[in-house]
């Protein structure tokens, strides 16, 4: 729902065009109030509602309604584990048996050389639970809550915000595990890589928001999207080098001689975010069998600035995205109340 | 004065799915196409409401009222047109509408809060008010699932009004809880109001519209009949809901047999002239043809008034020997004269018939055949206008002689106008 311009103009003069929005943050939030009411109190803000979706004044509207997703994620991560007996254990169980998979699938049966192999995983799968966790819940935050949709005027990408919020909390957690498994293991990450997590972050949380937010609204008028999402993000994952590393891709694409392909490869934003985290939390790039001559490359070759700059142009390639999204979601969101 | 809300040719249309394909596989098979009728459920409604002005929709089902106000509220987007709402805005939709089932009545405050747009730190501020106002301090921090339905609806009020919006939506919530809770409610809409806030009530309760609110928009096919008084709002309203003049009043003939037949019967009042209904306390006449086919000594002619929901509100007395009567070969008129109706708004049906006095035989019925409509402009409520003296006497203090009496009289339209006295 687009509630458009916030003006400072008085109603009753000549109908102000809608396009500008001149509202300051220091206001009252558009929808609800927050001040005490004072009778003839002239400077309150005005509320335009109309057919029309900005980017901007849906921004402002996120911004000032941070409260509410802060609470929203609350209460989801709260009824997520209510009733269970094991509750926000499960948040950690969870990854650590899907680990245990993987490691006895790769390591014990697959016989694979790679040292401290646990870790290398738990660093990619860090990764990919954010974005799989927000991307699976966002896509039917929207349905799940029709209640409130239908009912109450607020910012409905908060819903789809929020579940980003939820995975973004399991994955401090898992961060916390995965210190100290470094710590358990005598593995010294590389400090010089560090700077590398903070840009990767956010561009993985960017990037997150705008496929959840897209997924959220889509799968309102197209309740398919729950189950293609299931499919595909299934298939994105053994896409990205998580379970094997990066260098048996491009091993495999130089020995094809399709060596610059590479990029292409590279171009799924997971990616390059997932490659920042293995390479500074798992601390090394190559490694060479005991007894054997050959060294093998798991990482690429980079170092941190180079890293910086992928991870940028991941960054702005996400807000980029993250912002049509949030046009996808204002043309789609007018009919909320209506679909569900 | 400021106009708290301004709609400006709002449509709104809704699209009415033959049928629907959700799935991605019926939408490739259909092209991508669902075949719809298009439906307006607003047409170009334009209104503004003032500032501090409590503002009633009536209407039928389905007449719009409900999208208009999720309208305003910001739930749904019209399809063409524009509403600008001066000052925060809360809408009281439908209680408790965002509540976790899951959580405690404390986290849900917070939640629901949020929602309806309060920072967290002012609920933290009005915090001890809501759970009081809602009568919940044992079990705020039960989850909400363990509440019954009124302790879920209580809740959802109290965070609602305690939200304090410059503008508050209310869509028929009020008639919620038990009677203390009703009147708490009314009461705090009543506080609202004297605080200057802007207030839309959607409702069918024409008592409630009638009391509280200023003015009153009716609605009809998501188009707006009429902007007015209360009083002649309801007229509109009532008249719209009911169809009246669309009383069926197709010749049923006489009684076979019989020597008397009630013809045309029509009503006549007060206002005849300017307006179709009267007021309470007018003049009304029934007037009923009668053919006869021979004269009859000691026929009794008799009337009977129904109210809209069928309830009899007054038959006369057989006994009376007022209603007695010598009809002559050929009839004549029968006409039943009130010098004052002291009935309220409505619409009343009238039933005429003719009987003997000695045989207890009926001549003729004639049952609803006629209707006329009283309309308030007061702000009394109920069938039967009363009109009380009310007085006043202090408690004598023994200190003076002279005791003030305040006395209140009645006043005309069936609104009692204050009116003081000391002596």
């Amino acid at each position: 729902m687009s509630v458009g311009a916030v003006e400072p103009a008085p109603l009753d003069s000549a109908p102000a065009p809608t396009g500008k929005a001149k509202g300051k943050d220091g206001q009252t939030s558009t929808i609800g109030g927050s001040a005490r009411f004072v009778p003839g109190q002239s400077n309150r803000q005005i509320t335009v509602v109309n057919g029309k979706a900005q980017v901007r004044q849906r921004l402002k509207d996120l911004w000032r309604n941070r409260d509410l997703l802060v609470l929203l994620t609350r209460t989801q991560l709260k009824v997520k584990y209510k009733n269970s007996v094991l509750g926000y254990l499960w948040s950690m169980l969870n990854p650590a048996l899907v680990l245990a998979v993987y490691y006895v699938v790769f390591k014990v049966i697959a016989r694979n050389t790679i040292p401290s192999f646990a870790i290398f995983l738990f660093c990619g799968l860090l990764v990919w639970n954010l974005f799989n966790n927000a991307a699976m819940a966002a896509t039917g935050v929207v349905v799940a809550n029709a209640g409130i949709v239908k009912k109450v005027a607020f910012p409905r990408e908060l819903l789809a915000l929020s579940s980003v919020g939820v995975a973004l909390v399991l994955f401090a957690i898992q961060v916390v595990v995965l210190i100290l498994a470094l710590v358990v293991f005598g593995i010294t990450p590389s400090l010089p890589f560090l700077i590398t997590l903070p840009i990767a972050l956010l561009a993985l949380v960017v990037f997150t928001s705008a496929i959840s937010v897209f997924l959220s609204a889509v799968n309102v008028y197209l309740r398919d999207t729950q189950h293609l999402t299931e499919v595909l993000l299934m298939a994105w994952f053994w896409s990205i080098p998580v379970v094997y590393p990066y260098g048996q891709i491009a091993g495999a694409l130089s020995d094809h001689h399709l060596g610059s392909f590479k990029w292409v490869y590279l171009m799924d934003p997971v990616t390059p975010i997932a490659l920042a985290f293995q390479r500074t939390m798992y601390g090394r790039s190559q490694y060479t069998v005991k007894g054997a001559s050959t060294v093998t490359h798991m990482l690429p070759n980079w170092g941190p600035s180079t890293y910086c700059l992928i991870l940028g142009v991941v960054l702005v390639a996400s807000i980029i995205l993250f912002l049509l999204s949030l046009i996808v979601f204002g043309r789609l969101e007018g009919n909320f109340a209506e679909e569900l | 004065m400021a106009v708290a809300i301004e709609v400006s040719d709002i449509s709104k249309q809704f699209r009415l799915y033959n049928e629907r394909y959700t799935s991605l596989k019926e939408r490739v098979i259909h092209g991508g196409k669902m075949p719809f009728t298009p439906f307006w459920a607003l047409q170009d409604v334009n209104v503004e409401i003032n500032e501090g002005e409590t503002f009633g929709i009536l209407g039928r089902n389905g007449c719009g009222k409900s999208t208009l106000l999720k309208c305003i509220a910001g739930i749904l987007k019209p399809t063409s047109g524009e509403i600008r709402v001066r000052g925060s805005l809360a809408a009281m939709l439908e209680l408790g509408a965002g509540f976790q089932p899951e959580l405690s009545g404390r986290d849900n405050i917070f939640l629901n809060g949020s929602l309806l747009g309060l920072p967290r730190s002012e609920i933290e501020k009005r915090f001890d008010e809501i759970v009081a106002f809602a009568e919940l301090e044992q079990f705020i921090d039960n989850q909400v699932k363990y509440y019954s339905s009124g302790m879920y609806v209580r809740l959802g009020f109290a965070v609602a009004v305690n939200v304090e919006p410059d503008v508050l939506l209310v869509d028929e919530v009020l008639a919620v809880g038990d009677a203390a809770f009703q009147r708490k409610c009314l009461d705090h809409v009543r506080k609202f109001q004297q605080e200057g806030r802007t207030i839309v009530v959607v409702s069918h309760a024409t008592d409630t519209i009638r009391q509280n609110c200023e003015r009153v928009m009716v609605m009809n096919h998501g188009k707006v009949i009429t902007i007015d008084e209360p009083g002649e709002g309801i007229r509109v309203y009532l008249a719209d809901l009911l169809g009246v003049g669309t009383l069926d009043n197709s010749e049923t003939g006489g009684i076979e047999g019989n020597v008397f037949a009630i013809g045309t019967v029509q009503a006549e009042h007060g206002g005849m002239g300017t307006r179709s209904h009267l007021y309470p306390g007018e003049s009304l006449s029934i007037i009923a043809d009668l053919d006869s086919l021979a004269p009859v000594q000691n026929a009794i002619a008799t009337i009977a008034i129904h109210d809209d929901k069928n309830e009899l509100v007054f038959a006369s007395d057989p006994d009376d020997p007022g209603c007695q009567m010598e009809v002559p070969l050929g009839g004549g008129q029968i006409r039943f004269d009130f010098a004052e109706v002291p009935l309220l708004d409505g619409t009343y049906s009238v039933s005429v018939g003719i009987r003997s006095l000695t045989e207890t035989a009926i001549f003729d019925w004639k049952d609803q055949v006629t209707q006329f409509e009283v309309a308030n402009p007061g702000r009394a409520t109920g069938r039967v206008r009363l009109l009380p003296a009310v007085s006043f006497r202090r408690r004598s203090t023994g200190l003076t002689g002279e005791v003030p009496v305040v006395e209140r009289i009645g006043g005309i339209s069936g609104s009692p106008v204050a009116e003081t006295i000391t002596s």
